[in-house]
C-alpha cells in the first residue's frame, strides 16, 4: 500500500537538514562584513547596474557580504525609510545616494548617530557629505562634468547646442544639462526626451528639423545617446552635426571609435561599489579608512581610448 | 412570398445615419481637428513633409500595434497592465539567446512569441479562473514580468541593456519582416520627381516605409474583421456587455478572454521584435508605460473603459492622434518645457471633441 509515512520521513530529515545549514551560514556571518548599499537608483538602470557589479565583485573577491537596495521609483520617503530601516540591522558600513539632501538628511544622521559608518557616493557631494558625518564622498560632480563638457565645445568653436535630456526631472541629468550651458558659455535649450528609444530618436529628428542650425548635440545618458545617433544617421547628419554623451555603452563606444561621437564621459561607477567595499572590510577588521573624498570621474574616453574600453564596457565594468 | 413580408425584428437604418453612430467617428472627427490644429501652428515647419510624415507614422504605428488588439480586450471588458512588461521582456527573449546562446535570430522571434503566447494564455486563465479583475492580475504580471527581466539579463550578461543584434540579424531570414522598409521603388521615383525633399547630404529624405506601418495597418484591419465580421467578433461583444447574459446565451466567454489575452501578448512580442531589430538592442526598461498609453489610445477612440462598445479602427486613430501630438510639438518649436501641458491639453480636447460630434451624431438618429 502506498504510505504517507515513507514520503513524510525523508522530507523531515531534509527539512532538518536545511535549518542546520541556516543556522551555520548565520553563524559564520557574525564575523562576515556586511555592507549595505542603499541607492536612488534600480540596478535595472544601465548606470547603476555597472555600480552593483563593482559591489558583487569586491564582495566576492574579498568574502564581504554585500547587498544592493534601492526603491523602485525616484521616491525619497521611500529611500528614507530604507535607510532608517538598513541602519536598524547594524550593518557594518552602509554605503548611500543623496539626490536629495532635504529628504534624505535624518535619515542618514540618525544611522551616523547610531554609529553605523556611512560613505556616501555618486549624488551628495562633498560638503554634505562631512555636513552629515559621512565619512567621505566618492563620485563625479555632473555640473563639473558638464562644465569640462562644454569647455571642449566651446574649445571646438562650436556655439549652438542641445541637450537631449531622456528624463526630466532627474536632478542629476539636470545638473549636467546646467553645467555644460555654463562651460560652453551660452543658453543650451532643453530637449524634452523619454526613455523609449523610438520615440527619443524621432524627438531627436523633429527637433533638428525645427531647428536646422543646430551644431552639438550633448546626451546625458546611454538611453539618450543610442537614439540621437540613430537620428543623426537617418537625417544624414552623422558626423557633420557633432554629439557627445554621459555614460558608456557599446554601442556608444564604437561609435566613438567610428567618429560619429565626439566623446563618452564616464563617471568610473564601477569604483563607487567595489571600493567601499573594501573600505569597510578594511575599516572593520583593522579601523583603516581613508582620509580623503575620492572623485571617480569624469573620465573622457576619445576616439584614442575608445576601442581598448569596448570589451570592458560589454562585461558591464565601464 | 418571403420577401414581400417586413420582418418586424428588423428596423431599416439609413446608410448615414449607421455611419454617424460608429464609435470611431468622433475619433476620426478629433483627428481632423488635431491636424488642422498643426496645420496652422507647424505647416512649414517639416512636420507635414515626407520624412515628418513618417517620423509621426512611426511612433503612431508602434503604439497602434498594441493599440488594436488592446482594443478587442477591452471590449470584451477586460484589461491587460502587463504589455508594458511584456514588451521589455520579450525584447530580452529575442536579443540574449541570440547574443549569448548564438541562436539564429528567426529560432529567438519563435522562441519569444511562443513564450509570450503562452504568458498570455496564463493570464488570461488566471483572470477567468480566479473571477480577480483583470486590472489586479496583470498588475501582478506587471510587477513580475519586469522583475524576471532584469533578473535574467542581470544574470546572464552583467548588464541592463543587450546590444549587437544588427550585426547578427543581417542575413536573417526574418529581419526584413520587422525592420525592413516597404514601397522603397514608389518612393525613389517620387524622390526623382523632387517629391521627398533632401537630406544634408543630397539622398532624398526617406528611402522607405518603415514596415511597422505596415504591421500597424494590417493588424487594425485584422482586428476590425474579426470583430465585425466573424463570430469571434459577436463572442466579444457579448462577454464585454454582460457575460452571464452571453453565458446563458451559449458564448464561450473564457475561451474568448483566454485569446484575447494571448493576442494582446503577442502584440507586445510584435512591439518588442520590432524595437529590437529596428534599434539593434534590447533593454530591461524598454515598453515601460506602453500599457498606459495603449490604453489612453482605445479610449481615445471611442472604446468604453467598461466594456461592451468600441472599435479598432477607433484605436488606431487613438494612436494617430497621440502619435501626432508627441511629434507636432517639437516641430511648432515651441519651448520642449512645457510638452506635457501641451500634450494633457490636446487630449483631454480631441476626447472632448470625440464625445461632442459622437453625441450630436446619437441624438440626430
Amino acid at each position: 500500500m502506498f504510505s504517507l509515512a515513507k514520503l513524510i520521513k525523508p522530507a523531515l530529515g531534509l527539512l532538518a537538514g536545511f535549518t542546520m545549514m541556516a543556522a551555520a551560514t548565520t553563524l559564520a556571518a557574525a564575523d562576515e562584513t556586511r555592507v549595505v548599499f542603499v541607492t536612488h537608483g534600480q540596478s535595472g538602470d544601465p548606470y547603476w547596474s555597472v555600480v552593483k557589479n563593482g559591489m558583487d565583485d569586491a564582495a566576492k573577491t574579498l568574502g564581504v557580504k554585500a547587498e544592493y537596495l534601492a526603491p523602485e521609483t525616484f521616491d525619497m520617503a521611500k529611500m528614507g525609510q530604507m535607510i532608517d530601516a538598513i541602519a536598524a540591522s547594524k550593518p557594518d558600513g552602509m554605503v548611500v545616494s543623496i539626490p536629495d539632501a532635504a529628504a534624505l538628511t535624518t535619515p542618514v544622521k540618525n544611522a551616523v548617530a547610531a554609529g553605523i559608518p556611512v560613505i556616501v557616493i555618486d549624488s551628495g557631494g562633498s560638503k554634505l557629505t562631512h555636513d552629515l558625518g559621512g565619512l567621505l564622498f566618492m563620485g563625479q560632480d555632473e555640473f563639473q562634468a558638464g562644465v569640462m563638457a562644454g569647455e571642449r565645445i566651446k574649445a571646438l568653436g562650436l556655439t549652438k547646442a542641445v541637450c537631449a535630456n531622456h528624463e526630466v526631472g532627474n536632478s542629476s541629468l539636470d545638473d549636467r544639462c546646467a553645467g555644460f550651458a555654463k562651460g560652453l558659455g551660452v543658453d543650451v535649450p532643453v530637449m524634452n526626451g523619454v526613455i523609449d528609444p523610438t520615440e527619443m530618436k524621432n524627438r531627436v529628428i523633429a527637433y533638428m528639423t525645427a531647428h536646422a542650425d543646430t551644431q552639438f548635440i550633448l546626451a546625458v545618458g546611454a538611453s539618450g545617446a543610442e537614439p540621437t545617433l540613430a537620428a543623426l544617421d537617418e537625417m544624414g547628419l552623422s558626423g557633420k552635426v557633432k554629439t557627445g554623451t554621459f555614460d558608456l555603452s557599446p554601442t556608444i563606444l564604437q561609435a566613438v571609435v567610428a567618429g560619429k561621437m565626439e566623446w563618452g564621459i564616464d563617471a568610473q561607477q564601477y569604483a563607487m561599489g567595489y571600493i567601499p567595499v573594501a573600505m569597510f572590510d578594511l575599516w572593520k577588521k583593522y579601523k583603516i579608512m581613508p582620509i580623503a573624498d575620492y572623485p571617480t570621474g569624469p573620465g573622457f574616453v576619445t576616439k584614442d581610448t575608445a576601442a581598448s574600453v569596448i570589451e570592458l564596457s560589454k562585461q558591464g565594468k565601464r | 412570398m418571403v420577401s414581400e413580408i417586413r420582418d418586424e425584428r428588423v428596423r431599416s437604418v439609413s446608410r448615414l445615419s449607421r455611419l454617424l453612430s460608429r464609435p470611431e467617428l468622433g475619433a476620426a472627427a478629433g483627428t481632423v481637428l488635431v491636424f488642422v490644429f498643426f496645420a496652422i501652428t507647424a505647416g512649414n515647419t517639416g512636420l507635414f513633409s515626407a520624412k515628418g510624415i513618417v517620423n509621426f507614422l512611426e511612433v503612431s504605428a508602434q503604439l497602434g500595434i498594441l493599440a488594436a488588439p488592446v482594443a478587442l480586450l477591452m471590449i470584451a471588458g477586460e484589461f491587460d497592465l502587463s504589455v508594458g512588461s511584456m514588451i521589455g521582456f520579450a525584447g530580452i527573449l529575442i536579443a540574449i539567446p541570440a547574443v549569448f546562446w548564438g541562436w539564429p535570430i528567426w529560432l529567438s522571434l519563435l522562441f519569444t512569441f511562443a513564450i509570450c503566447g503562452g504568458i498570455g494564455a496564463l493570464n488570461g486563465l488566471a483572470v477567468v479562473r480566479t473571477g480577480l479583475p483583470s486590472f489586479i492580475v496583470t498588475l501582478g504580471s506587471l510587477f513580475m514580468l519586469r522583475g524576471l527581466t532584469l533578473g535574467l539579463t542581470r544574470g546572464i550578461s552583467g548588464r541592463t541593456q543587450v546590444s549587437g543584434v544588427h550585426e547578427l540579424a543581417q542575413n536573417d531570414p526574418l529581419n526584413s519582416l520587422f525592420s525592413g522598409q516597404v514601397l522603397s521603388g514608389p518612393i525613389a521615383w517620387l524622390a526623382n520627381l523632387g517629391l521627398i525633399g533632401k537630406r544634408a547630404d543630397g539622398m532624398p529624405a526617406i528611402s522607405g516605409i518603415p514596415v511597422s506601418i505596415v504591421w500597424w495597418i494590417v493588424l487594425t484591419l485584422a482586428c476590425t474583421w474579426l470583430l465585425t465580421r466573424s463570430r469571434f467578433g459577436n463572442w466579444i461583444f457579448a462577454a464585454g456587455g454582460e457575460a452571464n447574459a452571453a453565458r446563458n446565451l451559449g458564448v464561450p466567454v473564457a475561451r474568448t478572454k483566454i485569446t484575447l489575452f494571448v493576442m494582446t501578448a503577442l502584440a507586445a512580442a510584435l512591439f518588442a521584435a520590432i524595437q529590437v531589430l529596428v534599434t539593434g538592442s534590447a533593454d530591461t526598461l524598454r515598453g515601460t508605460q506602453k500599457e498606459f498609453e495603449a490604453i489612453i489610445a482605445v479610449v481615445i477612440g471611442g472604446t468604453l473603459l467598461t466594456g461592451g462598445y468600441g472599435s479598432a479602427v477607433g484605436a488606431m486613430f487613438g494612436a494617430l492622434i497621440f502619435g501626432v501630438v508627441q511629434m507636432g510639438i517639437f516641430y511648432t518649436g515651441i519651448d520642449t518645457d512645457w510638452f506635457k501641458l501641451f500634450m494633457g491639453a490636446m487630449m483631454v480636447i480631441a476626447v472632448l471633441f470625440n464625445s461632442y460630434v459622437r453625441n450630436r451624431a446619437m441624438r440626430s438618429r
